[in-house]
Parts: structure tokens; sequence; C-alpha cells
């Protein structure tokens, strides 16, 4: 204790009976996914308070911006949330093309929804397995884990890498889509709606796994509008926020589908809003895989935007624009209009937001990025005092911290 | 056993001429070292059954590399622990540390001096078998709370208290439901309560009456959480506590843990069988000769066989359910657990005035139910796995 108060942890002990202790969750404990650090008081097992510490995974991805171009960050953006990559990639490429002012082509727009959605689900379907793995239920980890790899098979597919996808360019996407894309992903959206309903069998009308979820870490809907939290946890406390509604980016105005919301703001409810937005994305996947237009992948500006592979093998002018966006240097690369930009999509997590600064050179003069899993993990001292330990990792899993994404 | 040691007194040629009270503690160190062989066997062969069955639960393939296509691969982990240093943590109180696995793994080889293996094959019939049977078991909250004590690790210690608190708890329901059983037979040696039962279903314990049938389930489900097995096992709960009271052993020690863990598992059923589902009773007799001494081998397989089932039952229960919180598990016990199974025991009273000789259509009408909840069951489970397989294929 002596040395954790050397650390400058305080704690008020005022303990005669010496029923109180403290202890340290992680940096290396089965239940925190990632390097994460909890100093948590407890009495008895009761929870008094919980520190969270981060900064374990720090790799300054922000100060990485400043001195990578536009195109380079891209790759940055896979590791900050490894669980998602493809939506981070998606979300930095909007950020940008919002900087420079312009419209990729309605396909690419439909592509990067359908990735977008694959990859919500990747993660939803992840988090549901952690958060029945926490509570002992193993067997449905690695059910969903089943169907990630079917999802990860489809992005190996089309991006070529399963983790570090690095699919979006600026102005639209690296590559179009293999020929029989729609046949395998609707192959997965199938498998996959039947893992929805096992997981449903399996947990939501298990007694066990609702008393353990139902009333524990519960974020009522004030406090989790003024914490900022988003996504899935937001909307679990019975705020009707998704950035896909509100502020619609890459053409998802042009697609049906409804923003779950419960009322009680516990980890059941967070369990819930999860999976009905998984059958959600299934619903976009399935209207966007049918209203997938022809057409290019790019928008189309030689000074902007890379040119295609084959013509820059063969064709001179598109060698030269090829080395004029990549070469690093003032006179070289994207040259945005100076000025800012904000502009956030719905990640998996929550509110990804990119806020980028342009003094017109090649590489961003600041980049900032506000990270879903670190403005929700913020109210994790509110929400698990009170509790028993035994529901530390119950309440984490709901909370899908990321680490990655917590030290940028 | 009496004489089994007479004859080999008289004429089993080595032993011959040595007297009767030498060869009885003899007799004691071979039928140990049997049980021994026999439960270290059943608990190294669950290990793998447990894990090759989880691997078909959880879609892949479990332990495939060791031998017979990974079979033996509790051997090959049972002679790593063996190789591994023992470690002992700096400020651990170092007598209790070591000597805690040992009080667990004897609380759990205590019990099989009572459990039936056969018609004649036990090792001692004690005329309060039972009694014996839930004394010696809880012997192991001993051990567990020693490790959780003297790892001198936070995780441990709440682990070992979770333990105490759980097991201690447990056993009030667990023994009044074996009374009721107990009651019904009025005896409590363990081959009485066999002997008491038929073969067939309708004339085990479990059909007996109404509130025998709640007494199994009661049973079942509170020796799943004497034995820590999930949804029960707070004291190790992996996620939450690291490893709870095991935290800090290595090597050998923690071997032994989990050897008495999966032993357990034997005695559990083993103990069901006992009491609830006819023991060793048999519709056909089957003996072979051994020492001169029939044994009537049918009723020994089918006794192993009722146990693997319920082995099995409780493997499955294992990788498909959550696991409670501890206060949960308390509730669960004193709110609920007690209060039924003391209903129960009145109940059977009120049976046994009734139909002091026990009540055939009854018998008949539980047994019938039970099937249907079995055949209902099987139809699910074919009918979900039909629909999974039509989605993988595609239809």
């Amino acid at each position: 204790m002596n040395n954790l108060q050397h650390h400058g942890y305080q704690f008020d002990f005022e303990d005669e009976l010496g029923s109180k202790m403290v202890m340290n969750v992680g940096p290396s404990h089965p239940s925190t996914h990632g390097t994460l650090r909890l100093v948590i008081e407890l009495d008895g097992e009761t929870i008094l308070s919980t520190e969270p510490e981060i900064g374990f995974l720090h790799t300054g991805f922000e100060k990485l911006g400043e001195h990578h171009s536009y195109n380079q960050f891209i790759t940055v953006t896979d590791r900050m949330n490894y669980i998602s990559p493809l939506n981070n990639n998606i979300g930095f490429a909007i950020a940008v093309e919002d900087l420079l002012g312009i419209e990729i082509p309605k396909r690419a727009q439909i592509i990067r929804v359908i990735m977008a959605e694959l990859s919500r689900i990747a993660d939803h379907i992840l988090c549901v397995g952690l958060q029945g793995m926490d509570l002992g239920a193993f067997s449905v980890f690695l059910w969903t884990f089943v169907e990630r790899e079917k999802l990860y098979d489809i992005f190996e597919a089309v991006t070529g890498a399963r983790l570090t996808t690095s699919y979006t360019r600026v102005g639209g996407l690296a590559f179009d889509v293999p020929d029989d894309f729609k046949e395998r992903v609707d192959k997965v959206l199938k498998t996959i709606e039947t893992c929805i309903a096992e997981i449903e069998t399996m947990l939501t009308g298990n007694r066990i796994f609702i008393d353990r979820c139902q009333g524990i870490a519960v974020l009522s809907k004030q406090d989790a509008i003024n914490y900022g939290v988003t996504g899935p946890m937001l909307r679990a406390s019975g705020v009707s926020y998704d950035i896909r509604k509100i502020r619609p980016y890459s053409s998802y105005e042009d697609f049906e589908f409804l923003v779950p919301t419960e009322t009680a703001g516990d980890s059941f409810a967070r369990y819930l809003v999860r999976m009905e937005e998984m059958r959600q994305s299934v619903r976009i996947i399935k209207q966007a895989l049918n209203n997938l237009p022809d057409g290019e992948i790019n928008y189309f500006d030689k000074k902007k935007i890379l040119p295609d592979k084959d013509l820059v093998y063969n064709n001179m002018e598109a060698l030269i624009h090829h080395f004029k966006v990549v070469m690093p240097g003032d006179l070289h690369g994207i040259h945005p209009p100076v000025g800012e930009v904000y502009s956030s999509t719905e990640v998996p997590n929550g509110e990804l937001g990119f806020h980028i600064v342009s003094d017109g050179k090649s590489s961003p003069y600041r980049l900032r990025v506000r990270p879903p899993s670190l403005i929700n993990y913020q109210c994790f001292n509110e929400v698990s005092r009170g509790h028993l330990i035994a529901d530390i990792p119950a309440i984490l899993s709901t909370f899908n911290v990321i680490a990655g994404e917590l030290d940028r | 056993m009496k004489n089994i040691i007479d004859s080999l007194a008289q004429k089993g040629g080595l032993l011959e001429g040595m007297s009767s009270d030498l060869l009885s503690i003899l007799f004691i160190f071979v039928i140990a070292a049997i049980l021994l062989g026999f439960i270290s066997l059943f608990a190294g062969v669950t290990s793998i059954v447990e894990r090759k069955i989880a691997g078909r639960m959880q879609s892949r393939i479990g332990p495939n590399k060791v031998w017979f296509r990974g079979f033996f691969q509790f051997l090959a982990d049972g002679v790593k622990s063996f190789e591994k240093e023992d470690i002992v943590p700096d400020l651990a109180d170092k007598p209790l540390f070591l000597i805690a696995p040992y009080i667990v793994f004897a609380g759990m080889f205590g019990t099989l001096v009572v459990l039936p293996f056969g018609s004649t094959l036990i090792s001692a019939d004690l005329n309060i078998g039972i009694v014996y049977l839930f004394a010696i078991a809880s012997f192991n909250v001993i051990g567990i709370l020693m490790a959780g004590w003297a790892s001198n690790n936070k995780w441990s210690l709440i682990g070992g208290i979770r333990a105490v608190a759980q097991i201690v708890s447990y056993e009030i329901p667990t023994s009044l439901a074996a009374l009721s059983v107990i009651l019904l037979v009025g005896s409590l040696s363990m081959q009485s309560i066999i002997q008491s039962q038929g073969a067939m279903p309708w004339q085990w314990n479990l059909t007996n009456n109404p509130f025998t049938c709640v007494a199994f389930f009661i049973l079942f489900i509170t020796l799943l959480a004497e034995g820590n097995r999930v949804p029960f096992d707070i004291p190790e709960a992996e996620s939450e506590l690291v490893s709870g009271y095991n935290t800090e052993y290595s090597g050998l020690r923690f071997l032994l843990f989990f050897f008495a863990e999966w032993a357990n598992i034997y005695v559990m059923s083993a103990i069901i069988t006992t009491l609830f589902l006819g023991g060793w009773q048999s519709p056909w007799n089957m003996s072979i000769i051994l020492f001169e001494h029939s044994i009537e081998i049918t009723g020994v397989i089918l006794f192993f066989a009722k146990s693997l089932v319920i082995t099995f039952v409780i493997i499955w229960v294992r990788w498909t359910l959550p696991r409670l919180r501890v206060d949960q598990l308390m509730i669960a016990c004193w709110k609920y657990f007690i209060p039924i199974s003391l209903f129960n025991l009145l109940g059977i009273l009120v049976w046994m005035v009734v139909f002091p000789k026990g009540s055939m259509t009854v018998s008949l009408v539980i047994s019938l139910l039970l099937a249907m909840v079995f055949v209902y069951f099987l139809y699910k489970v074919i009918y979900v796995n039909l629909i999974r397989m039509k989605a993988e294929i595609g239809l």
C-alpha cells in the first residue's frame, strides 16, 4: 500500500476493523482485455472506488499523424481500435475528404457502408462473446469467434489483410471488391443470423446471465449525456443518438434501419442494444448489396488521388502523379486547403471523431482523435462503485474498452 | 472381505502362514493402491474427455496430438507437472502452503472408502456410510482455505474465503436432500440404499415419489456447488480471481488440486447414482469369479455407466452456463435450496405415512414424465442442429 501511495494513489483509509483492501487488477489480468490497470479499493468484496490507469499501450498515434502524410496515416488508424479497424479507416478517410471538400463516387460509398457494417458486426459479436466469457459462458465466446473468423475471411478477400486492413484511401478505396463478394457476404450473413439466434438462446433467456447483468453498472440518461458517452452505451441509457442517422455520411441516409435503444442503462441493456444493432447491420448490408452500383471507386482528381496501380506501371503521367501524391515534403502530397475540420463517424463503440488542422502541407499540422473508448471509460468509477469484485469483468466487457484507442 | 483374507492366508502361496492381522493391513494398502489407480485413471481420462467434449461444443478440435488422437494428453500433462519447479512464494506461510493440496486430496480420496462399485465391491460398507461420506468430503474446505490463506496473495485469499462460504453453506441442502432418501430407506449404509431400489427406472429412488424427484435435482445442483463446478465455480473464477485459491501453486501441488477436482466429479456421480439411480442393481445377472468370489459384473458396468452419464451432464453444464455471483450463490442456497429441501423432507414424511409401501402408479407416471422430457429435449437438440446445418450448407 505504501508503494501505491508512493505512486500517487490517495485513498481515504479510516479502517479500524482492517476490512478494507486495495487490489490491483491488471495490467496483466484475465479480465482486462488489453493492458489496462485498475486500482480497486475494496471493503470485503464490495468496491468502494476504482481508479482506472491508462497509458500501458501508449503509442503516440496523434503525434505520428503530424509526420505522416494523409494516406500514410490510414495504416496507423488500423492500430487504434484493433477490433474494428475498417471503421477507423473509413472514419479517417471521410475526415480528410471533408477537409478537401470532395464527394467520392457512389459505389465507393456503398462499399464503405458494407465494410463498416461487417466490421461493426465483427466488433459487436466479439463484445457480446466477451461479455459471456467474463461471466463464465466460455462456449458462447468461441462460437462468436467462429463467426468473426468468417468475417475476417471476407476482409482478407477484399483488403488483403485480416486485421491491418488499411482499406480506404483519401478519395476512395484501395481496391474494388472481388467478383464473388456478394455471394460470400450473403453466405456469411446467413450463418451470422443463426449465430445471433444461438447467442439469444444461450444468453438472453438465461436466468444466470440476466441476474449477472440486470441492474449492474447502471448509467442514467443524464449521467450518460454529462459524461459524453456515445455508442451502444448511450443508446442503452435511452438516448437515440447515432451519427449514421443524425449526421449521415457515406450515403447512410439511403438505407432503412432502426437505432435500437433501451432505457435501463445497465449491462443487460447494453447487451440487448448490441444484439439488435447486429441485426440492423445485417439489414443494412442486405440493402447495400442489392443496390451496389457499378462505376469508379475513386474520386477523379489527379492532383489529390492516387492513380490506379496499372496506370502507374504503364503510363508516364500516372507515374508522375503517383510520385507527386506519395512523396514527402512541403511541395508534394495532397494539399488540402488551410483550415480545420472535425468529422465524426459511428464506429461500434460510439462516436469516433477526427479533428484535423491543416496548414496546407502534405501532412496535418495537428491531428486529434476523439476515441469513443476513452470517453466511455471515464464513467467506470461512477458505475462500478458499490458492486462486487465479480462484477468488474462483467462491467468492463460491456464498455468494450480497447487499450489501443485509449492511449493514442 | 474377511473371508477373502482368510482364504488368502490359507492357500495363497507366498502369503501362506502370515498372521491375519498383518495380512489385513497389507490388504488395506492393496485396496488403497487399487482405488488410487482407479481414481487417477478416472481423473486423467475425465480431464481429456472434458477437453474433448468442450472442443466439440465450442466448434474446435481439442487436444489431438499426443498418441491416440490426443487421448494420452493427460499423461503428458501429468509428467510435465512433475517436472516443474515447486515454487513457494517468499511471503507464503510455508508449512500450510505445502500441506494444503494434500489435504484437499485426502478429502477426496477418503470418500472412496464407502463408494460402492458393485454388489460386493466396496472397501468398507460402513453402517454410517453416507454421513461419513459428507463428513470426509467437506474436509477439502480446510485444504482450500489453507491454500488461499497461506499463498499470501489477495486473489487467493478471496478465492479461499469464497470457497469456505460456499461449501459450508451448500452442505446443508446437500445433506437435507440425502436425508430424504435416508428416511425412505431407513439406513445410512450405501449398500442398503442401493439394495432398497430396483433395477428398473420406476424402481429407483428418483421416481419413487415426487419429493425424491425434487430431492434428486436439489442434490445434483448442490453437489455441483460443493465440487466447485460451473455455474458455482466462484472460488477459482478465472476471469475474476485470476485462478482463485490455486493462483500461486505450480507443479505437482497444482496438479493435485486439479486431480482432486476431476476425481470429485466421479465422487459426485457415484453419490447420485447410489442415492437415486439404483446403483449397481441390474436386470441381468452375469458374474465372474475372482479369488473364488463371484462378482456381479453387469452391476459394476451399469453403475459405472450411470456414473459416466452424470459425469457427462456435469461437464456439459460446465461448458454451457455462466457462473453466478457470490451473493447470488448465497441467496440461491439460503433462500431457495434450504427451504425447498426442508419442505421436501416434510413431504417425504407425509408421503411415507400416506403410502407406507410406496405407490407403483406414481413411480410409473414420474418415469413416463421424465422420459417424455428427455425425448422432447432430444427432439429439440436435433431440430436446432438441423437448422444450424442447413445454414452452414446454405440451403
